[in-house]
């Protein structure tokens, strides 16, 4: 099967970033209702940048990948940056297969393509990315202009 | 043993001959819904086909054969399980039926609601401030989260029995969980995610010395074990269609019948009444009082067969066969020195389901691999998440079986487990 890369493994097993860090501005708490996953995200960012993220993610190898991969693609960039980021990840993950992903903006989260297929897996992935987002918008941030958001 | 064919039992189930990802399903999760009969779907059919009507109005033909037809169901249903068919509610599911006691209980309370109600029944139903209601650290949320509730209304104080490590309720402090402060005492009959049998006889009678009612959750057990609510001494019990072979939308409320007599409605309207004024209305006698609305009467039908499908069977022979196959996983779990079995070790405490964990693979990754090899389990906290706090796991994977599930099954789920490790990189010494 296609769903367990090995770097989706990798990062299940070493979570990049991983831990709650301070300084931050926002932090959001989300769960998966259906199989119990939790996942607190911290941002904290200054001006436009995203200077931190930083996570506890308690669940399955696929919620915890998206963690670390959210982290490795986030910090450092553009608030924008990250949410061009944010929909890219989540136009492959919800396209059903359809869309592969391009590396050149998501990075290793194109080892989470596979996911697409499974619909039920789609939430574990998308939970640190939601929690991402809702972070952003209690740190002050606007992110209206995502898709979606208007 | 002899006699229990379950190969002939399988042809009976037309979902049972599909494929899953080009392997023959293998569906190890009847806990959460059983797969149903080809002489169910056909009650359903022939229902619809021959004699769809609205019941309880019996102006026409079809109206009589409607209201035949739901009440032959209900007979089958009391039956079953040991009651009489006035004592018998149709509801939408379980769940309903447990939120039908504690709405009933909760509006008991209203002023007038139990006039005409004896005395020592009244006392029994009327809730407040001071009063206690026990449930288990065991229970489905369906046990749980409608008693918080009713005590929120009422301002009464949910206590409960805590599980021991080994997955059974610890009842050592019965006797002052269960005091002259407790109304209720609700339980369930047989756990949804470890398969413990509770002792139901130590509770009614803890119960029953300080005249507190008992709700028994029986959704796990009337598919697996005969239930008898005569030989049990609840005073409500509750289980649902769509785990006992029975269609979905069609649950079960059994009452005592002089607590039924006495209770309010939950949900009211038409069909639930005895005479309707501008300023007030008098209700029926139960069950009809609990059955507000059109009722699901194709799917009391559709469970009207799958009680004669079980009793076919024999409950025994299901309970023996059940044995058959808990016994078979356990062992084969034994062996994987990497899988932690949660509940009871032994088979005579235990019926329906086997949950376990694999200690640093998450169980959705678990139930993705067998999914992968067409085997079907449930993953996750199995609305029970208070039980798995208590056993200190945050989720876990459950096979659970039904009539017709085989030991072959129970060998093809044990070798797609063998390549967790492979996949996870689990230490398998």
């Amino acid at each position: 099967m296609d769903l367990y890369q090995q770097l989706i493994l990798d990062h299940s097993k070493r979570p990049q970033h991983a831990g709650l860090r301070e300084p931050f501005e926002g932090e959001a708490h989300h769960v998966n209702t259906t199989c119990g996953d939790e996942v607190t995200v911290r941002v904290h960012v200054d001006g436009d940048e995203v200077k931190d993220v930083s996570y506890d993610a308690q669940g399955c190898s696929i919620s915890v990948a998206s963690a670390s991969i959210l982290a490795e693609e986030v910090i450092g960039f553009s608030v924008e940056e990250s949410l061009s980021t944010y929909e890219a990840m989540r136009a492959m993950l919800t396209s059903k297969g359809q869309d592969p992903g391009d590396e050149e903006v998501i990075g290793d989260g194109v080892a989470l393509a596979g996911v697409a297929k499974y619909p039920a897996r789609v939430k574990c992935a998308l939970l640190p990315w939601a929690a991402y987002t809702d972070a952003l918008v209690r740190a002050g941030v606007d992110i209206s202009t995502v898709g979606g958001q208007r | 043993m002899s006699s229990y064919d379950v190969q002939q039992v399988r042809a009976d189930f037309p979902v049972l001959q599909r494929e899953v990802r080009d392997k023959p399903l293998v569906y190890l999760d009847s806990g959460a819904t059983s797969q149903k009969p080809a002489s169910v779907i056909d009650a359903e059919r022939t229902y619809y086909e021959q004699h769809n009507a609205a019941v309880h109005r019996g102006a026409h033909q079809l109206s009589e054969e409607a209201t035949d037809a739901f009440e032959a169901a209900r007979e089958k249903v009391a039956t079953f399980v040991g009651a009489r068919p006035e004592d018998i509610v149709f509801t939408k599911n379980a769940t309903e039926s447990i939120n039908l006691v504690a709405y009933g209980l909760s509006n008991a309370s209203a002023p007038g609601a139990l006039d005409g109600v004896p005395s020592e029944v009244a006392e029994r139903l009327r809730i407040g401030a001071g009063d206690e209601i026990v449930v288990t650290e065991m229970e489905h949320h369906a046990n749980l989260v409608p008693w918080q509730e009713l005590c929120r209304r009422t301002g009464a104080t949910l206590r409960w029995f805590p599980v021991t490590d080994g997955g059974e309720l610890d009842l050592s402090d019965l006797d002052t969980l269960v005091n002259e402060r407790t109304k209720v005492v609700a339980f369930s009959h047989v756990s949804n995610v470890v398969g413990t049998i509770n002792p139901v006889a130590p509770l009614v009678a803890a119960a029953r010395r300080v005249g507190a009612i008992t709700v028994l959750d029986a959704c796990q057990s009337v598919p697996h074990l005969p239930v008898s609510v005569t030989e049990l001494g609840v005073d409500f019990m509750a289980f649902s269609g769509h785990k006992m072979l029975g269609p979905t939308g069609v649950g079960v409320l059994w009452g005592r019948a002089e607590l039924l007599a006495a209770l309010p409605p939950f949900i009211t309207g038409g069909s639930m009444i005895e005479q309707v004024f501008m300023d007030h209305t008098t209700y029926a006698a139960p069950p009809q009082r609990f059955e507000a609305g059109s009722p699901n009467v194709a799917q009391a039908v559709g469970l009207g067969a799958a009680v004669d499908y079980l009793s076919k069977l024999g409950m025994d022979a299901v309970r023996e066969h059940d044995k058959v196959l808990v016994q078979a996983a356990l062992d084969g779990l034994a062996k994987r020195p990497w899988v932690r079995v949660l509940g009871p070790t032994d088979v005579e405490k235990r019926c329906g389901a086997v949950a376990f964990v694999v200690d640093g693979v998450h169980p959705h990754d678990v139930g993705q691999i067998l999914d992968d090899s067409g085997i079907a389990v449930r993953t996750g906290h199995h609305c029970a998440w208070p039980l798995h706090r208590a056993l200190k796991v945050p989720a876990s994977t459950r096979a659970s079986f039904a009539a017709y599930s085989t030991v072959e099954e129970v060998e093809a789920f044990l070798t797609a487990l063998d390549r967790v490790p492979e996949v996870f990189g689990v230490e398998v010494a």
